[in-house]
This record gives structure tokens, C-alpha cells and sequence, in this order.
């Protein structure tokens, strides 16, 4: 069975629909910022951070922003997106949520809302009841890999007959919370991160959300499918990266297994590349044992920063793009090359026939994921 | 095709009140009025875990590591086992921690947990793992989710065996249950069948 992806959007500091984003990549636009923050010695922090009274002008088209938080805004917002494009009826159509954090600062600090607004349980709600979609939404919290894995579950749930449309809706934020937590690893760059470069020197945060529809409905003309997807955990530390990349190298394996493809047909492969100096190197070590060094590679996270939760649907968003304009994008703030393994990182926009891409991320709790997306047409 | 009932929750433990059951037999019961970190300190000796990493660790995956110890010692489970784990409250326990600390000194050693699936990492290193993972947020127990998810992984072949269940902890209150599922044993793995083993001793 052919599990499609479709209606897609991304809400980011680059934009509010999917080609204001893509316009801002070929432009080479990046969504971080210096921004002023406490914390920091130096008085502030790279960051992809969303302009909030913008998101609220753009909310207020389709609700009260008063009554939502800044995720919750975000996640409505993309939903009504893929919503606004399709007929579907959502008394059968999945709703999965992805996020990492959700709206964790509440937790703390609760402002003008609940404090039980923090739980996932409660964002996933807000956002069932504002469109009125019937099944009880599927929530995924895994680590960064979490926004990848939502689209993975939908196809396995799809397969095995559970419903034909999904929505995977996937947000996060760069809270105070996560942002204290990555600079007390001391994992933060001190300039916009630089993923594979020599000079990397840590993540910058970015906040997003996104959505798409996973479905098993075909349309006329190029369709995306999601041929194969694989997730492994490394077994091996539950913050560091395995040195050996043992559990993406496996997840690579399976996904080119269950669609029975080999290394060298992979056209294009969008990483995880958050410029820590430990993650960029084990990627490097699984893409080499996977025989892909060759592949055209690039990293979305100099755009976009680490959107967390978010930001392995974005950049399946992204690639899913790729492979349908035959557009290769620029891993920016690429330098020199900085891994111990040869990688062909995409320096520069280019045009290029492409047809199958393998998307790839990794996260904390040693979780690694594997997708991959083939383009067909439909004549 | 249903290959459901090929598959049997071969093994079960639910740990709940100071209490710890292996399939429906108590095997460990403390004072209920000991609290919750003597609860994780008491039962980690009781049952010789013998792990020390298990003292560094947040008490979500305290709990996780117990919980798939007894259920998995003695038993003949393979590396492509997949674990699909689900609660309520996320990692909100250690999250709190984390928050108290962000006026002062924040330590990585706290932030680290901060993360349902970090559980999901720990019992994957204590048992070699390297499968299929993935953490589930539920505002309740849904046997539902747990079993349809569990079958598609299995029937797909992306893993031989799960570990599926729900870990829940919230202002010290725990409520565990973890079920390995694969093609032994004489209880089928249902829907019915694993909110029975949930509901067994919770009313």
C-alpha cells in the first residue's frame, strides 16, 4: 500500500505557509536571530524565535489569540492549513500530535492560563475540539526525533487498516526551560550553528510548527510516498550519540530494506546535522558504513535552528519538496568540512532530477529514525 | 489475515502502592508508609537489582528499570524487541525539578531526564535493545493504542517481541504496568486482556 504525503505547511520565522518558507531557503534567508536573554553572559542567544504578535495577527483570521498559547496558536494554525485543502471528514480522520516539551514553561509560570495547559494531554485537546476531529488524538513524545516518528506511526496505523487520513500536526518552542537545560550542557552555539562544519560548536534552538496529511488516497499528478521507515535505538548512552552511529546505521538499513532499495539509489539525504561536535560525527560514521558519503547531504538546522519536536517534520516537509521541484538546498553556514568521514554536503542551490530521498534523524534517549520518500507520478 | 492471536503477553508486572506484582502474584510489598524514594531505594535491594547506574537515574526510569527487571529476568526475549511505553504526565516529575533549579544552578545530570522516552533509552541499554522504540503521552491507561500499535510493529516484522505498558508518576503516585508480548504463552494479547491485568488490584 502507497502511504502519500500530502497537504503540507510549516509556521516558522521564515514563514506561514510552506513556500514562504521554501522562498526564504533559496534566498538564503536564516530564521536566527540574536536574541537579547539573561542567561547568557554575553547578554543574548542565536535563536529562531517567532515574531508573537505576528502569529497573533495571523491567528486572529481563525480564532481568539487571547485564549491560546504561543504553540497552541501555531498547531491550530498549521492544522487549519492542511484542513482549509481537503474535504476529509474528521469524524475518521487521525489526528497525531508531536511535540517534545508542549507548552512546558506553563508549568512554572501559568500566566493567563492553567497550569494543567503544560500537559501534552491538554494541547493535543485544544487542538481536537477546535476543528472537532472524533478519534481521540495519538501523541507522540520521542525525543527529537518525535516529529518523523508521528509520520512513520501514521503510515504503520494506515497500513495495518486503522484509518486512511492522518493529520500529523508537530510544534515546540524555545521555552526557558529547554534553553537553560541546553546551556547548562554547554551544548548551545555561540554564533547561528554551523552543522558538519570544522568550526561547529553546538545547536542553536528554533521554534516551529508544522503539519501534513498522511494519506492513502492517490491523487493526478507527482505523489510523494513514504516507502519505508525504520527506527532503532542505540542501547548505548542516553545523551551521547553511539561513536559507531549503530542505531541510525541500522534504521538506515531496515528502511532501505522495507523498500527495497540500495544505498546507491538514494538521490538526496536531508540529516539531522545539529552542529553538536559528537552528533554531526556519528551521522558522518553511519552514512559512511551505509555506503552514502557520495549522496548530496544537507542540514536544515542552519534555517531553522533545532525546532525539536518539530524539526524532523519540517525538514520531511522540506525533502518531500525536494523531490518534487528537483531542487537541492544549501546546508547553510556550511564551512569546511569537519567530520573524520567524506560527505557530500550541498554547498549550493541547485536544480537536479531527483527522485528518492532518505530522511534521517537521531535524539536524546539514543533514538534514531529512517524514512524514506520516493517521488512517483500519477498520469 | 489476523495474526493477532498468534501473539501472547507471555510475561506481566504492575507496580502500584508500595507493591509489585509479577503477573498477578505479589512478589515484593513494603510498608505503605514508607515514601517514594525509600520505595525505589527499598525495592531496588529487595530484588537485588544490582545496577548501580540505576542510583543516578531520574525516578521515571527507576521505576522503568525495576518494572522490566522482574519482568524480563529469566526470560528468553530477543535483541529486536521493541518497547512502546505510554503515561499521562510525560516526564513532568523531573521537569519540575528542573524548573525549581532554572532560578539558581541548572544542572545537566536533571535536564538529561527531561524527556519521556529517556526511560525508553535506559531499559534499552540494561537489555542491549537496539529495536523500535516509542513513548506514547495518554491522558489515561489505553489498552487500545498499546495493542494496536504493538501489532502493527509485530505483524510489519520491524520487531520480534514488545515490551508495551504504561508508566505513570505524578506527585510521588506511581502506576506501572509492563507486559511482554511475543509468541509464548497462554494469555492472547487483547485489548481485554491487557485492561485486565491494568484493572487486576486497581480498582
Amino acid at each position: 500500500m502507497n502511504i502519500l504525503l500530502q497537504e503540507d505547511i510549516i509556521i516558522s520565522p521564515l514563514g506561514f505557509s510552506t513556500s514562504e518558507n521554501l522562498k526564504a531557503i533559496k534566498a538564503g534567508n536564516s530564521g536566527l536571530q540574536f536574541h537579547e536573554n539573561s542567561r547568557f553572559p554575553n547578554g543574548g542567544f542565536y535563536a529562531g524565535i517567532l515574531d508573537a504578535s505576528l502569529l497573533a495577527d495571523n491567528f486572529s483570521v481563525i480564532g481568539d489569540s487571547t485564549k491560546f498559547t504561543k504553540l497552541e496558536q501555531m498547531m491550530l494554525l498549521a492544522t487549519q492549513s492542511v484542513l482549509n485543502n481537503n474535504e476529509l471528514d474528521l469524524s475518521e480522520t487521525a489526528l497525531i500530535i508531536s511535540s517534545t516539551k508542549g507548552n512546558i514553561d506553563l508549568l512554572g509560570n501559568s500566566k493567563n492560563f492553567s497550569k494543567d495547559r503544560a500537559s501534552l494531554n491538554s494541547l493535543a485537546r485544544v487542538i481536537q475540539e477546535f476543528f472537532g476531529f472524533k478519534l481521540k488524538p495519538i501523541i507522540v513524545s520521542n525525543a527529537c526525533i518525535s516529529g518523523g516518528l508521528a509520520v512513520a506511526i501514521a503510515k504503520r496505523f494506515i497500513q495495518a487498516g486503522k484509518f486512511n487520513n492522518a493529520i500529523v500536526v508537530a510544534g515546540d518552542l524555545v521555552s526557558d526551560f529547554v534553553t537553560s537545560g541546553f546551556q547548562s550542557f554547554q551544548a548551545l552555539s555561540a554564533t547561528p550553528c554551523k552543522p558538519f562544519s570544522k568550526n561547529r560548536d553546538g545547536i542553536s534552538l528554533g521554534e516551529a510548527a508544522a503539519a501534513i496529511l498522511v494519506s492513502n488516497n492517490k491523487r493526478e499528478g507527482t505523489n510523494i510516498s513514504l516507502f519505508g521507515d525504520a527506527s532503532t535505538n542505540d542501547a548505548n548512552h542516553i545523551s551521547a550519540p553511539s561513536r559507531t552511529g549503530e542505531g541510525l546505521y541500522k534504521s538506515i538499513q531496515q528502511a532501505l530494506k522495507e523498500s527495497k532499495l540500495s544505498a546507491s539509489e538514494i538521490d538526496y539525504l536531508s540529516a539531522h546535522g545539529t552542529a553538536t561536535i559528537f552528533n554531526d560525527e556519528m551521522e558522518a560514521v553511519a552514512f559512511n558504513r551505509a555506503a552514502l558519503f557520495h549522496v548530496p547531504v544537507n542540514s536544515f538546522k542552519g534555517f531553522y535552528g533545532h525546532t525539536l519536536g518539530a524539526s524532523a517534520l519540517i525538514e520531511t516537509i522540506l525533502t518531500k519538496h525536494s523531490l518534487i521541484n528537483n531542487e537541492l538546498y544549501p546546508s547553510l553556514n556550511f564551512e569546511e568540512l569537519g567530520v573524520s568521514k567524506p560527505l557530500n554536503i550541498v554547498q549550493k542551490f541547485e536544480k537536479k532530477e531527483l527522485k528518492t530521498a532518505l530522511k534521517t534523524a537521531s535524539g536524546f534517549g539514543g533514538c534514531n529514525l529512517a524514512m524514506i520518500l520516493k517521488k512517483s507520478f500519477n498520469g | 489475515m489476523d495474526r493477532a492471536k498468534n501473539h501472547f503477553i507471555t510475561n506481566s508486572i504492575r507496580i502500584k502502592n508500595e507493591e509489585i506484582f509479577l503477573k498477578k502474584d505479589t512478589i515484593l510489598s513494603l510498608d505503605s508508609k514508607i515514601d517514594f524514594s525509600q520505595f525505589l531505594k527499598d525495592s531496588y535491594k529487595k530484588l537485588a537489582l544490582n545496577y548501580p547506574k540505576y542510583h543516578k537515574m531520574d525516578s521515571l526510569c527507576k521505576l522503568g528499570i525495576l518494572g522490566s527487571t522482574v519482568l524480563l529476568r529469566g526470560q528468553d526475549f530477543k535483541a529486536n524487541t521493541a518497547l512502546v511505553l505510554s503515561n499521562a504526565s510525560s516526564s513532568h516529575d523531573v521537569d519540575i525539578k528542573h524548573m525549581q533549579s532554572m532560578e539558581s544552578i541548572v544542572s545537566p545530570a536533571v535536564f538529561v531526564y527531561t524527556l519521556p522516552n529517556i526511560v525508553l533509552g535506559e531499559i534499552s541499554i540494561k537489555y542491549k535493545l537496539q529495536s523500535e522504540n516509542v513513548f506514547f503521552i495518554e491522558d489515561k491507561f489505553n489498552a487500545d493504542l498499546l495493542v494496536d500499535y504493538s501489532e502493527t510493529i509485530l505483524n510489519s516484522g520491524k520487531a520480534l517481541s514488545v515490551v508495551c505498558g504504561w508508566i505513570e508518576l505524578k506527585n510521588d503516585q506511581y502506576d506501572v504496568l509492563l507486559c511482554l508480548v511475543s509468541n509464548n504463552g497462554e494469555i492472547p494479547f487483547t485489548k481485554e486482556n491487557l485492561e485486565e491485568l491494568y484493572r487486576f488490584e486497581n480498582e
